[in-house]
Formats: structure tokens, sequence, C-alpha cells
């Protein structure tokens, strides 16, 4: 049994000293001179720009379904005035980075894992290397800074149409001004619920971009490889999303509270 | 008929020159237990055009795969311009790969660029030209030598697949490298493309006095760009010689490239 059971071992040990030597890879290429500034830029615009609506949507749904499931809780307590604030802490504590950090990684992680693998198979990254460039700079320093730069700011961006959204769902019941919405939540907001809330969200982008370069930069030779690449991806970014989170709180809960 | 003395005066000219510039002896290298192979000696001259022949998995492409440095060896020593290549350090690497161009089996042309942008690329960021003026330049120029000028706001994949093998080729020859090494050139062409393929190769040899390793199993490509050909099987070297000698050879496995029964 402990021979099977060995090759297993084996393997995630090897697949956890390649991702550290990839890391290292990353840091040593970002302080080299030579930064590519427009890739940089165009990986900002795709990863960014591109995925805005996606957010947008997916935080305008989530913000009216979370305020339409809580208020009946909430009036049977009679305290349908703590909607705003629960909303509010809810969404800009937890709901919101993670629900944009998931949509992100199912997105931007699948996207640069298909990417590179596709580049991988045909190639591109071997003529590149082979030509004397550099593409751990060109490919991948830029993707991950540009999630690392662009989901934390998706991430407000979702949180504030998330709280639009809540708030029409109050005024499909009861009538709230804009003014007074707001006004609620952001009383019932404090420096010490967002500040972690945004370190976590710098993470997750960087676990996302990381993840996803990784699992495509590596990627086997064959077509199959790069649809398990683009798999992976999404995986690993999903379940690295929810440790970090977990691992953020229970920090965040120790030095604040 | 003048192209054929051309061909023949560049062929003579070239292998004059002696100057040793890639040297591999008792070359090694598996996959698992895999031996693919199983010891190469190969001396390349400057100027020389050497062309490997030899049937698919019999580790052509890993021999130049370890020239370059993509591959590291098991044993034996790969030199190129006198220095081991397995020992070098990253930096040594990449200063060796500027000196060095590979023209992949696929052309791996950059998808996500124009053509314009691929021959940017290695411009910018192999040579680090900045001057707008002097990139436009030798972008053109490398076009016009492969006749793609007409190309150069199109996307790779709007290319037919001999466009893509002369982008390729312009791409690689871009950086002006003294070694060219071809991984199967013409495969997946028609005849008449195959031969304006190897026509060219030849042609850029001339014009950039390049020393060149071509990888093929087309018997046309071999004939017109071959200074000297080495027949390689199941991981060793099996003949060498003129392509005439080799023609002429009564080995087994040679007479059955040539497709002629054995004499």
């Amino acid at each position: 049994m402990a021979e099977q059971a060995l090759p297993g071992w084996k393997k995630w040990l090897e697949g956890s000293g390649d991702q550290v030597i990839f890391l290292k890879g990353f840091f040593r290429n970002m302080f080299r001179g030579g930064f590519e500034w427009s890739e940089f830029v165009r990986q900002c615009y795709e990863i960014g720009y591109k995925s805005f609506t996606l957010v947008s949507i997916t935080a305008f749904i989530m913000g009216l379904v979370l305020a339409l499931q809580l208020r009946p809780t909430l009036v049977s307590f009679g305290a349908e005035s703590m909607l705003p604030r629960t909303l509010a802490i809810a969404i800009i504590r937890e709901i919101g980075p993670v629900i944009t950090a998931l949509i992100c990684a199912g997105k931007i992680a699948s996207g640069i894992g298909a990417e590179l693998g596709s580049m991988k198979v045909t190639e591109q990254i071997d003529a590149m290397d082979v030509s004397g460039a550099n593409p751990m700079q060109y490919l991948v320093v830029t993707r991950i800074l540009a999630t690392t730069l662009m989901v934390p700011l998706l991430t407000l961006l979702g949180d504030v149409i998330g709280l639009i959204g809540g708030f029409l769902a109050i005024n499909i019941s009861s009538k709230v001004t804009m003014t007074l919405y707001f006004n609620k939540c952001l009383d019932s907001i404090n420096f010490s619920d967002l500040l972690p809330a945004f370190i976590k969200t710098i993470f997750f982008g960087f676990v996302i971009g990381f993840i996803g370069c990784y699992k495509g930069y590596n990627s086997n030779k064959g077509t199959e490889s790069v649809g398990l690449s683009a798999n992976s991806a999404v995986v690993a970014a999903s379940l690295w999303i929810f440790v970090i989170d977990a691992i953020v709180v229970q920090i965040s809960n120790i030095i604040i509270y | 008929m003048e192209d054929k003395e051309t061909i023949e005066e560049q062929k003579h000219s070239s292998s004059k020159k002696k100057e040793l510039v890639i040297h591999i002896k008792g070359l090694k290298k598996s996959f698992g237990d895999h031996h693919v192979l199983k010891h190469v000696d190969l001396d390349v001259h400057r100027g020389e055009n050497v062309v490997i022949l030899g049937k698919s998995g019999t580790g052509k492409s890993v021999t130049i795969e370890c020239i370059v440095g993509m591959l590291i060896p098991d044993e034996g020593e790969v030199k190129v311009f006198g220095d081991d290549v397995p020992e070098m350090n990253e930096k040594q690497l990449k200063e060796l790969r500027t000196k060095i161009g590979f023209l992949f089996q696929s052309g791996a042309l950059y998808d996500s660029m124009t053509v314009r942008e691929n021959l940017e690329f290695p411009l910018t960021r192999v040579l680090k030209i900045r001057d707008q003026a002097e990139i436009d330049q030798r972008v053109e120029e490398a076009l016009e030598g492969v006749g793609l000028a007409d190309a150069i706001d199109k996307m790779p994949s709007e290319l037919s697949g001999g466009m893509r093998k002369r982008l390729g080729l312009a791409r690689t020859l871009i950086v002006k490298p003294e070694i060219m090494l071809y991984d199967e050139p013409t495969t997946g062409l028609d005849p008449i493309t195959s031969r304006e393929i190897s026509q060219l190769i030849l042609k850029m040899q001339k014009k950039y006095k390049t020393t060149s390793i071509i990888i093929t199993h087309d018997m046309e490509c071999a004939e017109i760009t071959a200074d000297r050909v080495v027949v390689m099987n199941d991981g060793e070297y099996v003949a060498e010689g003129s392509f005439d000698d080799i023609k002429k050879s009564k080995d087994e496995f040679v007479c059955s490239f040539f497709l002629k029964p054995m004499l």
C-alpha cells in the first residue's frame, strides 16, 4: 500500500518544488531590467476591462439576491432597518472579494492557462526561449502583475455594484432613498472592515495570475493538455482563494479584534 | 542550369572553410528507458550546410535541441564556438542563443501578433534595438528577402503553409545568426513549395553566410541544400558523405531511404 501511495506523494512534492522554482523565476524576472510596460498595459486591459461586465452583472445579482433573502429573516426579528448595514458588511468583508475572485479564477486563470498552454503546444514559448528572448518576463511577469492589480480594482467596483443591487431589492418592498441607504451602509463600515478585505484581494489576484501562468507554462505537449491546463488552473486557483480567505480572516481577527 | 551551377559553386566555396563551429562527441540522451541518442559524433565547420537524414523518432531533433541547450545530454560533449553548452549558465546560454537561429517544424509563429510584430519581437527583445527607423528597415528587408513584403500587416492565421515557413525563416534570420538549425523545414508542404523553401534556405545561407544543420527526410531538400549528409538510424549515425556518395551507398537502411533496391 505504501509503495502505491509513494508515486502520488512524489508527484505532489515535485509539483510543489516546481511551483517554488517558478515563483522564484517570477520574482527574479520582475526585478530584472527591461520591464514589458506595453504588454503589461495590454494585459491590464484584457484582464480588467474585459472582465468588468461579467463581474458587474454577477455582483449586481449577488447584492440583489442577498437583500431579498435577508429581508424576511430580519423582518421577523423586527430588524429591517439593519438590512443596509448587514448587506454592506457581508458584501465588503466577504462575499464581494470571494465571489469576484472566483469569477476571475473562472475567466482569467482559465484564459491564461489555455493561452500559455496553447503557446507551449505550438512551440511559441520554446521559440522565444531559444531566440534569446525572455518568455518569463514577457508572458508571466506581465500577466501576474496585471491580475494582482486588476482583481482588487474589480472587487472594489463589484462591491459598489453589489450594494446598488441590494438597494434595488430593498426598494421593491419599501421606499428608501439612495442617500439614506448608502449613508447607512457607510456608517456601518470602518477601516478594519475595508483593509483586510482589500489586502486579501491582492493575494487573490496574485494567485489567479500565478496559477494560470504556472499551469499554462508547464503544459504538456498535445491538444488535450491545453484543456487540462485551463481546467486545473481554475480548480487550483479556486481552492487557493478559499485557503487564502481562511488565513487572512483568521489573521485579521487576531490582529484587529 | 545556371541555378544548378550557382548551387554547386556555393557548396564548393562553403566546404573550403574549415573553422570548427559545432563539435559533438559521444552524445547520449535517454528519456526514461528510451535511449534516443546512443552515440553521436558530429563536427560542423563554418559556412557548411550539414543535412541530417533519418526517419522519425531517430533522435535528429534531440541532437539539435542539445546544441541549442534546450536539452541537457546524459553523456558526451557538445561544443559550440569552442564552449561546452551543457556547462553554460543561464546568461552564457542566452548569449549563445543570440548567435543561433532555430527554425521550428511548425514555424512557431506568435499567433497573437501580426507579421510585422513577429519580426519586431526579436529585434526589440534580443538585439534591444530602440530606433524605430532601423527596426522598420530591417523588417522590410527581411520580408523582401523571403518574398512576403505584401503580408506585413497580416496575422499568421491568414498565411498559407509555405508563407508561414517563409515568415518563420525571416524571423529567425532577422537577428543575423551565425548558425542556423532547421527542424524539418519542408514538412507538410507540396513539392513545389518544398523546393522553393529549400532554395530559399540556400539563398539565405549565402546572403547571411550562416553555418547550418538541416534536419529533414525530404530527399530533394537534402540534395539542394547539403554540402554533407549524415544519415541517422536508431540514435546513431550510419552513413556520412556528400549527397551523391550517400546515394551510391550499399547500406540497407540508406538504400531504403532512396527508395531503391539494395545493390
